[in-house]
């Protein structure tokens, strides 16, 4: 169980999908207009997640490689219909305030993403847990974003009055650019958190555990970079490596009159390689 | 004999004139619109330009404290900000909200984006167009112990009539700054004569809109139609003082004519066409958007690059 905890924690914490890895924008700057709307966007996202990851997971021997996206996209769909019906028949007052952006779920590149990074590539039971951790994520983060939305733009949490009488609502934190202010707000506070506690010596760093090379739905450019960086380092080789091929060959046709420039030559990349 | 041997590289600075002279210059051309503001709506008035003033300057200083840089208050831009700002605000405006309005001009719109220079929107109209959707009903709310109903721009899209005459000299609702024609034009020549704007932006502008207004607005070259556009509302401030903003206005020349008939066509399609009868703010701000994109395309061709092709 010890895998399934660490994978709560690194959707939630860690690899928190809206505010480290910047995904889903969508749903949560339209749908954030509340403290409620957020949970319910949050959770909704969750049990599709998690469902899907485990199908996708059982799947995963029999998807052909080729087609995967299109069968994600079909498990993730069907899910999105279910709960959709679901959520249309036991509380419509959530499905009318979200609109639209429930079948937007199936497009939700968080969901996509934990499918190609994780689901595809993993057992079963892990997945699961994946899947619920970046939906609990997921949900806290458009809590968070819902809750200040709705103190500074209604003065209320939850629908419950929290703000002095006196308060006079800033209505433009309910509508779309205050969803831009308060996700900026929070993520430059996690950031400042992060960057503080790195320079006391603790281990920030996230990307050893969830990188299923999976760059593209990965923001950790640092780590993109370092990638570059080997493969043109490589590439580097190669050509070195093609030079002294290019260079016996010449030294064969000529004859052994430029011996000594060849080995020239080679020491010279020899030292190219050890200053890369 | 030291100050001889002084050696120097290029450019050479000649001019006395730097951001503080340049500020203070349009502090003292906005004094006039302010001065009627404040005859005009009373002691609310000069209360509000205060507290506004007062909040923009401490927020840009509390900032640079906190953020360890250098304190800029002393260039006067903040209290330009503030004054424009207030004179954005209808006079029965509670005292807080030129505060609210100050912090978000300063903190958000010019301090987060770097600073004077650095901010791609003009900080006062920020501050308004955040005060404008934050709390519509109290930014639109133009009663006041002098005048009592709406703004003559208002009635002139209900279709009454206006008194023109009241107009160009100020005596209607409307925001602090904004009624007066003659005193912000009063302050613009000062500022024209200094040198500080000259009339590309602001001729265009008005031109552009004049344009606009005679084919679109339903009542042809009608002149009193017109000059009741003119003179009322924003328009008179927004051109000579807030499209003139230097930090977001274009650098090149034909840019600025650009710029210019860009904010009267869009001053047009929002007065004639938009829900609410005013929207030199909003012209000004989508603009300032697009100033990027217009100096890209007006760049001027470098000396040496151009001629015919062979």
């Amino acid at each position: 169980m010890n895998n399934a905890k660490e994978r709560l924690v690194n959707g939630i914490v860690k690899e928190n999908p809206t505010f480290v890895l910047m995904l889903g924008m969508c749903p949560t700057l339209a749908v954030t207009t509340s403290a409620v709307n957020g949970l319910g966007m949050g959770l909704t996202t969750t049990v599709v997640l998690a469902l899907s990851n485990v199908f996708i997971s059982l799947l995963r021997g029999i998807i052909p490689d080729k087609v995967r996206i299109p069968a994600f996209i079909v498990i993730i769909a069907s899910f999105v219909t279910v709960v959709e019906l679901l959520l249309q028949g036991y509380i419509p007052f959530l499905y009318d305030a979200l609109g639209i952006y429930i079948p937007l779920i199936v497009v939700n590149c968080i969901i996509l993403g934990r499918a190609e990074a994780y689901a595809y590539k993993n057992p079963v039971l892990p997945s699961l847990f994946d899947g619920i951790g970046m939906g609990l994520g997921f949900s806290a983060a458009l809590t968070c974003i819902g809750a200040v939305r709705e103190l500074l733009g209604a003065g209320e949490i939850f629908g419950i009055h929290v703000m002095p009488e006196s308060y006079v609502p800033v209505s433009i934190f309910i509508m779309a650019p205050g969803a831009f202010f308060v996700l900026a707000l929070l993520t430059a506070i996690q950031n400042k958190v992060k960057i503080s506690g790195e320079r006391k010596g603790k281990d920030m760093s996230r990307i050893q555990s969830g990188c299923g090379n999976d760059c593209m739905n990965c923001s950790d450019a640092g780590c993109a970079h370092r990638i570059y960086d080997d493969k043109t380092e490589k590439r580097a080789d190669g050509d070195a490596k093609k030079q002294i091929a290019e260079a016996k060959d010449a030294e064969i046709k000529t004859g052994d009159s430029k011996n000594t420039e060849v080995t020239n030559g080679e020491e010279q990349t020899k030292e190219e390689k050890k200053n890369g | 004999m030291s100050d001889l041997m002084k050696v120097s590289s290029n450019p050479h600075v000649r001019s006395k004139t730097d951001t503080s002279s340049i500020m203070l210059t349009v502090v003292i051309a906005l004094l006039p619109a302010a001065g009627f503001g404040i005859y005009n709506f009373g002691m609310d008035a000069l209360i509000l330009i205060l507290v506004t003033v007062a909040s923009t300057v401490l927020t840009e200083f509390l900032f640079e404290k906190i953020c360890k840089r250098k304190v800029t208050i002393g260039d006067y831009s903040a209290i330009v900000t503030g004054l424009l700002l207030a004179m954005n605000l209808p006079a029965s405006a509670p005292w807080w909200i030129g505060v609210v309005g100050g912090v978000f001009a300063i903190l958000v719109v010019k301090m987060l984006f770097g600073g004077l220079g650095q901010n791609f929107m003009n900080p006062a109209l920020g501050g308004r167009c955040f005060l404008l959707i934050s709390f519509t009903s109290i930014m639109t709310n133009f009663d006041c112990d002098a005048y009592a109903g709406a703004t003559p721009l208002a009635s002139l899209k209900g279709g009454e009539t206006v008194d023109i005459l009241d107009m160009v000299i100020g005596r209607t609702a409307g925001t602090i700054g904004e009624t007066s024609m003659i005193a912000i034009v009063t302050g613009a020549c000062i500022l024209i004569l200094m040198g500080i704007i000259d009339l590309r932006i602001p001729g265009s502008y008005i031109i552009s809109f004049v344009i606009f207004i005679s084919i679109f607005g339903g009542h042809g070259l009608d002149w009193a139609y017109i000059s009741a556009h003119l003179a009322g509302g924003g328009l008179m401030l927004g051109a000579f003082f807030m499209a003139t903003d230097y930090v977001t206005r274009p650098i090149t020349k034909n840019g600025q004519y650009v710029f210019g008939i860009l904010l009267g066509i869009l001053t047009g399609i929002f007065r004639i066409f938009g829900p609410s009868s005013e929207g030199v703010s909003y012209a000004i701000i989508i603009g300032n958007l697009l100033v990027p994109l217009i100096e890209k395309i007006t760049l001027p061709t470098a000396f040496g690059k151009g001629g015919a092709k062979k």
